[in-house]
């Protein structure tokens, strides 16, 4: 399409002027910017998606071993709150971890040493609900069967992540608008600049009886053709960054970060970022063309 | 084809360049504009290509009375209208050729129909060798050449020349008077506006002559004995 558009003869020497290449530079860097933070908002919705359906519906109950032997050994602790949550309503499956399991968990944070059995581990259980659960009353209920016990109500904290994740998307959207906003701005500075310096031909061509369209079709071939070509600099900088981001955080040991992948739809959509960059250049130049010859006679 | 009824024109609020200015020009019909410089010749023709609007009076073009046609009609009007521009208004990054399409490319031609009657007519004008050559490296008479071959390319009903004869030997002066003259035949009216007397009195047609913002028509001479 580029190719297309840039054969044609056009009537005005667009491609000289300085604004062109400002053109092509400034959509690279805007479509750079829009697809990195397209890329940030689908990567924390998906993770906030992740850590949803990973934690929603669970609860997690924790024994820590107390020290002095002053109270029973930790497998009859987790026997007796595995009882008692068996016996909650709301409460669908309790399954309490191995200490394997929980090394292998904790590895991440604290090394191979985490399988250390002398290391004094809490004993997880795992629950999942299937209905109200009255918190509070079933925190008391384990501390006094199993001293020591505590109970995670994830909803908490999965709120906190909910509003944050939300907060963070909706910035990176309105990130992507304001770019977006400043695209309209450059390429109305261009375009303006262009009727400005080829104000003659203008004149000339609107003499010889070429319609507005026409004439605004100058323009947005011009205009398109940069633009493309910016924006393909521009997504291709963001794809190698995107890359290398997913590169290194692969690298790190502590999977600390959630994994920075994108769904293939996702990464189609990016693709498209040049293009809905171009297809906002056309309309605004067409729109500022249209609007600045209506003043010709 | 094109009616005055008391134009007047004034440029901003200097007082009129043209006032009271009434005339008939019947299709086909051939006229020279004279009249000293500053006169208004230009400003007429301007009206009379639409690139102005009168200050007050009437006009009626193409049998459409100007005052009540609507901005998307006017382009259509003016492609109809064939101009040589006084200081030939040639695109500088356009070949020659691509300088006498242009009329061409905004009725949709194709490219190959642009290429051979653009040719042919650069030819007639003697520039054949010069298809490719840009405007900045021809002499001021070849631009005036090119710029005579683009207001005839497609064949206007109403073809208005500004001292299209300024810069070039009587030689040529007589050639392009003949292509108008050839087009004239053809069916379309001429206004041709010059200083030329030669020209002038080769070619008898009627004059309108500008006088202090005033218009004289005045009708072709009677035969010459001999
Ligand atoms: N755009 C303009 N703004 C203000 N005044 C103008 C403009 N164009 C022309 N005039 C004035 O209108 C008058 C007529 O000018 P015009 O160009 O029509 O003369 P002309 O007969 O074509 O002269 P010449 O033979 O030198 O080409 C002049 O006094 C000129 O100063
Ligand atoms: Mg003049």
């Amino acid at each position: 399409m580029a190719l297309f558009f840039l054969s044609r003869p056009s009537d005005l020497p667009l491609a000289r002027d300085p604004s062109a290449r400002f053109l092509v530079w400034i959509t690279a860097l805007m479509v750079f910017l829009a697809t990195l933070a397209l890329a940030g908002a689908m990567m924390v919705s998906e993770m906030a998606q992740r850590w949803d359906s990973g934690l929603a519906g669970g609860l997690t109950v924790q024994i820590a071993p107390l020290p002095g032997g002053a109270a029973a050994p930790l497998d009859e602790r987790v026997e007796a709150a595995l009882t008692v949550l068996r016996s909650s309503p709301g409460v669908k499956t309790a399954r309490a971890l191995t200490s394997a399991d929980t090394a292998r968990l904790l590895e991440p944070w604290l090394g191979p040493e985490a399988a250390d059995p002398l290391l004094p581990m809490p004993r997880l259980i795992d629950v999942t609900t299937d209905g109200p659960v009255d918190v509070p009353g079933l925190a008391q209920h384990l501390k006094s069967a199993a001293p020591g016990a505590i109970l995670d109500d994830h909803a908490v904290w999965l709120a906190d992540l909910r509003s944050f994740t939300g907060a963070v998307h909706l910035a990176a959207l309105g990130l992507v608008g304001l770019i977006g906003g400043a695209g309209v701005m450059s390429v109305i500075f261009s375009v303006r600049a262009g009727l400005a310096i080829h104000r003659h031909v203008v004149e000339l061509l609107h003499l010889m009886g070429a319609t507005d369209r026409y004439i605004a079709r100058q323009f947005e071939r011009h205009v398109v053709g940069l633009s493309l070509r910016g924006g393909m600099v521009g997504l291709a900088l963001a794809l190698a960054t995107l890359a290398g981001v997913h590169h290194a955080s692969r690298g790190l040991r502590a999977s600390l970060l959630p994994d920075l992948t994108l769904a293939p739809w996702q990464w189609a959509a990016l693709a498209l970022v040049p293009l809905a960059a171009a297809l906002l250049a056309l309309a605004t130049a067409r729109w500022t063309v249209l609007r600045r010859l209506e003043s010709l006679p | 084809m094109i009616r005055f009824e008391n134009v007047g024109l004034r440029y901003g609020i200097e007082s009129e360049v043209l006032r009271d200015i009434s005339f008939t020009l019947t299709p086909g019909s051939f006229h020279f504009m004279t009249g000293a410089s500053g006169a208004g010749k230009s400003s007429l023709l301007k009206l009379m290509y639409l690139a102005h609007r009168p200050s007050r009076g009437l006009i009626t073009l193409f049998g459409r009375d100007m005052a009540r046609v609507t901005r998307p009609e006017l382009p259509e009007l003016r492609r109809q209208i064939g101009v040589v521009f006084q200081d030939f208004a040639l695109l500088d990054h356009l070949s020659a050729l691509d300088n006498v399409a242009l009329p061409l490319r905004m009725a949709g031609a194709s490219d190959a129909d642009m290429v051979e009657h653009c040719t042919e007519i650069l030819r007639w004008v003697g520039l054949g060798s010069h298809l490719h050559a840009k405007p900045s490296t021809l002499s001021g008479g070849q631009q005036q050449r090119v710029a005579i071959a683009r207001s005839v390319i497609n064949r206007p009903r109403l073809l208005l020349a500004d001292e299209p004869t300024g810069n070039v030997d009587d030689g040529i002066g007589m050639r392009l008077l003949y292509l108008f003259e050839e087009l004239h035949k053809l069916g379309t009216t001429v206004v041709i506006a010059t200083h030329n007397e030669a020209l002038i009195r080769r070619f008898n047609h009627p004059h309108l002559h500008l006088d202090n913002g005033r218009l004289h028509v005045v009708p072709a001479q009677p035969a010459r004995g001999g």
